[in-house]
């Protein structure tokens, strides 16, 4: 199965590298030699048990190297009418930063640059070539990997020094196509000491056809800056949204990390936090809503390597029907790591019989002055709060309802802007009641 | 008003309601009394519909409507309240969002529009002032870290919300201090109307001195083996349950 993308690379190599930039060309045969060399790994792989790779990757998908344009307009697909929020908004379709329209967004802070990656490699070299694969290189992951092999482009954002971002950034990740296809994007994000930027991720899948979304980002958080990631997913059943996240965080940074899947197929959330200064804050949180053949894996990993930094994890699932869930969390506190706080929970509900989830929480601590904690709990919707709610006369659609909203909320708390959260909550209340539909468009979207 | 007539009730496949009829008229107070396991609380749980209970054979009629074909949510919207003797905690909803939810339900039921936010907050204080019940703890999840007594007033709080036509309220006094006990029993007394009706399942007489039944009625091994007016709970406060046996 690995085969036809050996193949493929080998005869088009030269294609793919023309269309994209030198920099991200630099590591790209190294990085082929090694996915030939160790392929896509099987269910036995520590890390893969519960996400098979191969069946996924086996159907005959389109790639796109010629970089051709896709026939779509996500100014006029993404019309929203939530006019309360703003954002700088973008669009990447498929693996393609799509240019944007300067009056959209008007002009953004001074010195910040948001562009395509295969733009920023060409009019910023020394930018990229400071950061782009430093994260990646250590890594030993296929999806990582095969990203480096075929990735051309993607989302470039850098924020200087002590700038404050006045407005989230969102970045809205379209998939649209005729035919089954492949699209592996990169993402180099970039922020640098004393500066605050926001960060909202949209995935959505347009068309009635297979996807495979292979996105990685690497993203640098500077001493005393701040960054929040959010991720909304509300893709559909054919779309196996892969994702991997490294963050490495300096001295007193603070990132958060919040995630929220509301419709897919098969997803997968590689998530390292890497904590390589002193008093670094990081928080990483999920929610997850299944059902239907729905599969969702979130393998997270925080890295404790330096002393006094705190890490708080915390990821809830509501699955019903045949859907599947599933979370490892491990943790690691070097031996340097001294007065590490690191929190872990994983909280789900399973709705139906069938319903599935796997946690795996793994810690490993090497440091003796430490508070780490990790918890998992896994059961039905609690049967006497239930009747103790229809005795008030709520019937008992309402009353799960009402259990499940209270389950979601406190990742929901966890949005730190607060028209988001509404709107976030909002949407988990619509997908619970089963009123969210897939292909919806940019439900989240802040213009 | 409530009708129960040669009640069977098992749980697990254990009877423990033996053939129990009882007679509750619009306006009346009953008290129920009896020892531990002698059925009260099942009594409870049955009027309200607890799954957990399986009604082997009688029948329960309210304003003439079969209470037994209906699930717990109409019952509830018919009038029928229960006072529990363990409030359930529900982390995470909120005790506004919950009465909220629960009299729109309710209007739903009864063909009203829901309450507007303002109406609600309004109906809510006045009630609040009824029940002497603080800010703090509608501002929290329903029971969540509730002091015992708490959760008895929030009982009652939620009873004037919803204005039964029916309430039962079942070891309302149990855990309760005597400050706590007069206020709860004050509660009580000031929702009450001419037309409604109420249930008190208690161990001892206590409580009876506060809020005045029309009718004591003493149960044993699933069956009421003694009614009388109030000074039947003053004989088995003295008395004990063993002379009825």
């Amino acid at each position: 199965m690995e085969k036809q993308y050996i193949e493929l690379y080998k005869a088009h190599h030269q294609l793919i590298k023309q269309n994209s930039a030198a920099i991200i060309n630099r590591s790209r045969d190294a990085a082929f030699a090694k996915f030939e060399s160790m392929g896509f790994p099987s269910t036995k792989h520590e890390n893969y048990r519960y996400t098979d790779l191969k069946p996924m990757f086996s159907l005959d998908y389109g790639l796109n190297f010629r970089r051709l344009n896709f026939p779509v307009n996500p100014y006029q697909t993404f019309q929203c009418d939530v006019p309360e929020i703003y954002s700088y908004q973008f669009f990447v379709v498929n693996d393609s930063f799509y240019p944007p329209k300067k009056k959209h967004n008007g002009s953004l802070p001074e010195g910040v640059i948001i562009c395509g990656l295969k733009e920023a490699s060409e009019k910023y070299p020394e930018l990229v070539t400071q950061y782009y694969g430093k994260l990646t290189a250590p890594q030993n992951d296929a999806l990582i990997t095969f990203n480096e092999a075929f990735a051309q482009d993607g989302f470039f954002m850098y924020v200087p020094e002590n700038v404050h971002m006045d407005k989230p950034v969102q970045l809205v990740n379209i998939m649209r196509s005729d035919v089954d296809l492949l699209a592996n994007s990169r993402n180099l994000i970039i922020i640098e000491k004393g500066a605050k930027a926001q960060l909202l991720v949209c995935d959505h899948a347009m068309d009635d056809v297979n996807f495979v979304a292979n996105r990685v980002s690497e993203v640098f958080v500077g001493e005393n800056a701040v960054y929040e990631n959010y991720k909304l997913e509300n893709t559909h059943n054919k779309t196996a949204n892969l994702s991997t996240v490294l963050i490495d965080q300096k001295e007193s940074s603070d990132t958060l990390t919040n995630l929220i899947t509301l419709n897919n197929g098969i997803s997968r959330n590689n998530i390292e936090v890497e904590m390589n200064g002193e008093k670094c804050e990081a928080e990483l949180c999920g929610m997850m809503v299944g059902g239907g053949q729905q599969q969702i894996d979130n393998h997270t990993t925080i890295k404790h390597n330096k002393p006094n930094c705190h890490s708080n994890e915390l990821f809830k699932y509501v699955l019903d029907d045949v859907s599947k869930g599933a979370f490892t969390g491990r943790i690691f506190v070097e031996k340097d790591a001294q007065q590490t706080w690191a929190y872990q929970l994983n909280r789900n509900i399973l709705l139906s019989k069938k319903a599935k989830v796997r946690t795996r929480p793994q810690l490993e601590i090497y440091a003796d002055d430490v508070k780490c904690s990790h918890g998992a709990t896994t059961g039905q919707i609690d049967e006497q709060a239930l009747f103790y709610m229809r005795t008030r006369g709520i019937s008992l659609p309402e009353a799960r309802l009402l259990l499940m909203y209270a389950f979601a909320a406190d990742v929901i708390e966890n949005i730190r802007i607060p028209s988001l959260a509404n709107r976030m909550k909002m949407l988990v209340e619509k997908r619970l009641r089963g009123e969210l539909g897939m292909h919806e468009g940019c439900t989240l979207c802040m213009h | 008003m409530l009708e129960i007539k040669n009640l069977h009730v098992s749980i697990d496949g254990k009877e423990i309601l033996k053939g129990l009829s009882l007679t509750v008229k619009p306006g009346e107070t009953h008290a129920i009394m009896g020892p531990n396991g002698s059925g009260k609380s099942t009594l409870a749980s049955t009027i309200v519909g607890n799954p957990a209970f399986e009604v082997t054979s009688g029948s329960i009629t309210f304003e003439g409507k079969n209470l037994l074909e209906k699930d717990p949510e109409e019952r509830a919207n018919e009038g029928i309240f229960l006072s529990f003797q363990y409030p359930v905690e529900i982390p995470g909803v909120s005790m506004v969002n919950f009465m909220r939810t629960a009299i729109n339900e309710q209007r739903k039921y009864r063909k009203l529009p829901p309450m507007s936010a303002s109406d609600f907050l309004r109906f809510m204080r006045e009630k609040k002032a009824l029940v002497d019940m603080d800010n703090k703890l509608t501002n929290r999840s329903v029971n969540e870290g509730f002091s015992g007594g708490e959760k008895k007033k929030n009982e009652i709080f939620q009873m004037a919300m919803l204005e039964p036509k029916l309430a039962i309220l079942d070891e309302t006094d149990s855990g309760l201090d005597i400050d706590a006990l007069r206020i709860v029993a004050n509660g009580v007394n000031k929702l009450k109307t001419p037309e409604k009706s109420t249930i008190l399942i208690t161990h001892y007489q206590r409580l009876l001195e506060y809020i005045v039944p029309d009718y004591v009625h003493v149960l044993h091994d699933g069956k009421i083996v003694k009614s009388g007016t109030k000074e039947l709970a003053l004989e088995l406060e003295t008395k004990g349950y063993d002379w009825l046996k």
